[in-house]
């Protein structure tokens, strides 16, 4: 299969991990209320490295409570792929956005039209977590046609040869999950965590990043001991369901960022 | 119909787990080698003749073979000739015990010690308890709130039976959630922990391996049906269809003859009639959905079918027209389970009741010509819903 150049994901991210910073990829639930493309541009402007911006399913399997809350309120309050993507391409965040849905929604979209959608709005990556190795092919194709990179998950399970086919095949980052589990803020780090980053990192020179359960910038720095960065989702949208405004949402990703610059 | 191999219709799926188009394995990372594991383990058991002897040895502890019975009083009024497959009459109920038991030696064979298991009607979770009682596991059932509510009696058997019952909240807080639910707890517990799937839904090799186990329904009705028939097969085999396991091992036994294969499914959640390809749990198959791929709630009197998606290979068997799938309105399920009570003394379970409702229906028309011999599983009994439909009677 051929290595397509990196896309303005992975450029990005590893411009940023060569300048010494670890990086910081925070995630917002399109639709998530009036002020949502606000919280996106407020992450940017206190630091993020790139921002994953979700487009709810009705079944999120992988998600916990927060993930579940949010994405239901989201669809409570209408929110549609194109809504959400046609949001975005007004948004002009400076730095590389990542869809992640679930593979229903690429499905019934059509891959060309879901990757082409993607691209047309200015979003570099893709994140499905429901599609494994086996079933890949066609939303690859889709993707690399259309430049969009597509982030696999790998788990503290997978075996080592599963581990060097993900970190192949997997564009502008790898995302390692750090427990076995949904997401979702816990009270520590799992100390699976770092076995996943070092494994991953033994496979690929690609950015190596964390996620699930990245609840506090103190866990962020320690997951960053082996890994170039962390996703940072559910610690964010509890405070948004909570009420907070895109303002308070930027300082709390401010904070992680202050936290991982100052190691 | 189409000339087509039969023969090649409902073996092995393609090493993808592909029905056709449809089936295959949509899951995180992260559940990916315990669903390796299981089809290594599926496929080495069902390879080994101990394995069945120890499997078809406990299902016969536990009221197997079943009886196929004559309804003389029902085929006389309907002019078609109908014969039940009493998977009623089975420990527990319904058909769910023979997926359990399979399961469940499997899950030793994996040196599990837990299992997870979803629940609609509760009749699964029933015999998902069941099968962890009598092999010494933990047992975690997931039901959705408003199946807690109407099926309260199955709730209370399965605390009995030593389960512990987690109420679903989210979503449509029925089946599909407690599916979710069951799925979150799985890749946080996959170690130790087995998701006993009730249907012949998820990823593969769950609909694969569930159909097989469900297989001694068709195989054992084939035999049967050929004792009274003088030989012959039943011009129609019927079952209703949620997820769908009773009408895949009821098919499996008779795909290859000439019976006409009629699946039933509830008028509010038709899958096969009136879904869309898509992926949810696992599979891809026919869904309910809207235009931007978020699925449907299903409706349904009955909670074992109140599901808006079906198991891949029923979506195939449709692709390739050798099974029909029907719907039945839930007044006329509830008129044919008074018709099945009051003519034959026996009260089905909502879920089978469709099925009954359809011959109804459809006798004495093209769709059922008088005359015809016609197999109706019974997959389960109908204690289970006697305080719901009882309301339900009373307000109608």
């Amino acid at each position: 299969m051929s290595v397509p150049e990196p896309g303005f994901l992975e450029r990005h991210l590893r411009e940023r991990r060569a300048a010494g910073a670890k990086l910081l990829v925070p995630y917002v639930t399109g639709g998530l209320g009036p002020r949502w493309t606000e919280v996106l541009e407020a992450m940017a402007a206190a630091g993020a490295d790139a921002i994953e911006v979700g487009i709810p399913f009705s079944d999120p399997v992988m998600d916990g409570p927060t993930i579940q809350e949010a994405s239901q309120r989201a669809l409570e309050l209408g929110a549609t792929p194109t809504a959400i993507l046609d949001a975005v391409d007004a948004v002009d965040a400076g730095v590389p956005l990542v869809a992640m849905t679930y593979y229903n929604i690429v499905y019934r979209g059509g891959h060309r039209r879901f990757a082409h959608a993607l691209s047309g709005n200015g979003v570099s990556g893709a994140i499905v977590p429901d599609i494994p190795l086996e079933e890949l092919d066609p939303w690859a194709r889709a993707a690399e046609s259309e430049g969009v990179e597509t982030v696999l998950l790998a788990a503290p399970v997978t075996p080592d040869d599963r581990l060097a086919l993900i970190c192949e095949r997997s564009h502008g980052f790898v995302y390692g999950v750090s427990a076995m589990g949904i997401t979702g803020e816990r009270q520590s780090l799992a100390a699976s965590a770092g076995v996943m980053a070092k494994r991953l990192k033994a496979h690929t020179d690609k950015p190596v990043l964390l996620g699930f359960g990245i609840s506090t910038p103190a866990h962020a720095v320690e997951a960053c001991a082996e890994a170039d960065g962390v996703v940072v989702a559910s610690a964010l949208m509890r405070r948004l369901l909570d009420g907070a405004s895109p303002d308070q949402i930027g300082s709390a990703v401010a904070g992680f960022r202050q936290a991982l610059d100052a190691g | 119909m189409e000339s087509r191999d039969t023969a090649a219709l409902m073996r092995e799926p393609t090493p993808e787990g592909r029905f056709g188009r449809f089936g295959g394995r949509f899951l995180p990372e992260a559940l990916v080698p315990a669903c390796q594991e299981l089809e290594a383990a599926f496929r080495a058991a069902w390879a080994d003749p101990a394995f069945h002897d120890e499997y078809l040895g406990i299902l016969a502890a536990n009221g197997r073979p079943t009886p196929v019975s004559e309804c003389r009083r029902l085929s006389e009024r309907l002019g078609v000739r109908v014969l039940l497959k009493r998977e009623d009459l089975t420990h527990t109920g319904s058909h769910k015990i023979n997926n359990v038991i399979g399961q469940a030696l499997l899950t030793r064979r994996m040196g599990k010690t837990r299992v997870v298991a979803e629940t609609g009607a509760g009749q699964h979770g029933v015999a998902a308890a069941t099968a962890a009682a009598m092999f010494g596991f933990e047992c975690v059932i997931y039901m959705g709130e408003v199946d807690v509510e109407r099926q309260a009696l199955n709730v209370f058997r399965m605390k009995l039976l030593g389960a512990e019952v987690v109420p679903v909240g989210s979503g449509s807080r029925t089946l599909k959630d407690a599916i979710n639910e069951a799925f979150r707890d799985w890749v946080s517990s996959v170690e130790t922990t087995h998701y006993l799937l009730g249907s012949v839904t998820g990823p593969h090799p769950y609909p694969w391996m569930i159909r097989e186990l469900q297989r001694v329904i068709g195989d054992e009705a084939r035999g049967q049906c050929r004792a009274i028939l003088g030989g012959a097969d039943p011009d129609y085999v019927v079952a209703c269809v949620g997820g769908g396991s009773n009408a895949a091992g009821t098919f499996a036994g008779f795909v290859d003859t000439g019976a006409r294969l009629v699946g039933v499914e509830p008028a509010g959640g038709a899958a096969v009639g009136r879904g869309i390809p898509g992926v949810v749990h696992g599979s891809l198959s026919q869904l309910l959905q809207d235009e931007h791929g978020q699925i449907i709630e299903a409706h349904s009197v009955s909670a074992g079918l109140d599901y808006p998606g079906v198991g891949p290979e029923h979506a195939h068997l449709a692709d390739v027209g050798r099974a029909v799938y029907v719907p039945a309105a839930d007044e006329e399920v509830l008129a044919a389970l008074r018709l099945l009570a009051t003519t034959e003394g026996i009260i089905p379970a909502l879920e089978p009741a469709h099925a009954v409702a359809w011959v109804i229906r459809a006798a004495g028309t093209d769709a059922l010509p008088t005359g015809s011999t016609v197999l109706i599983t019974m997959s389960g009994r109908g204690d289970k819903d006697a305080e719901h439909v009882m309301g339900m009677l009373d307000a109608g």
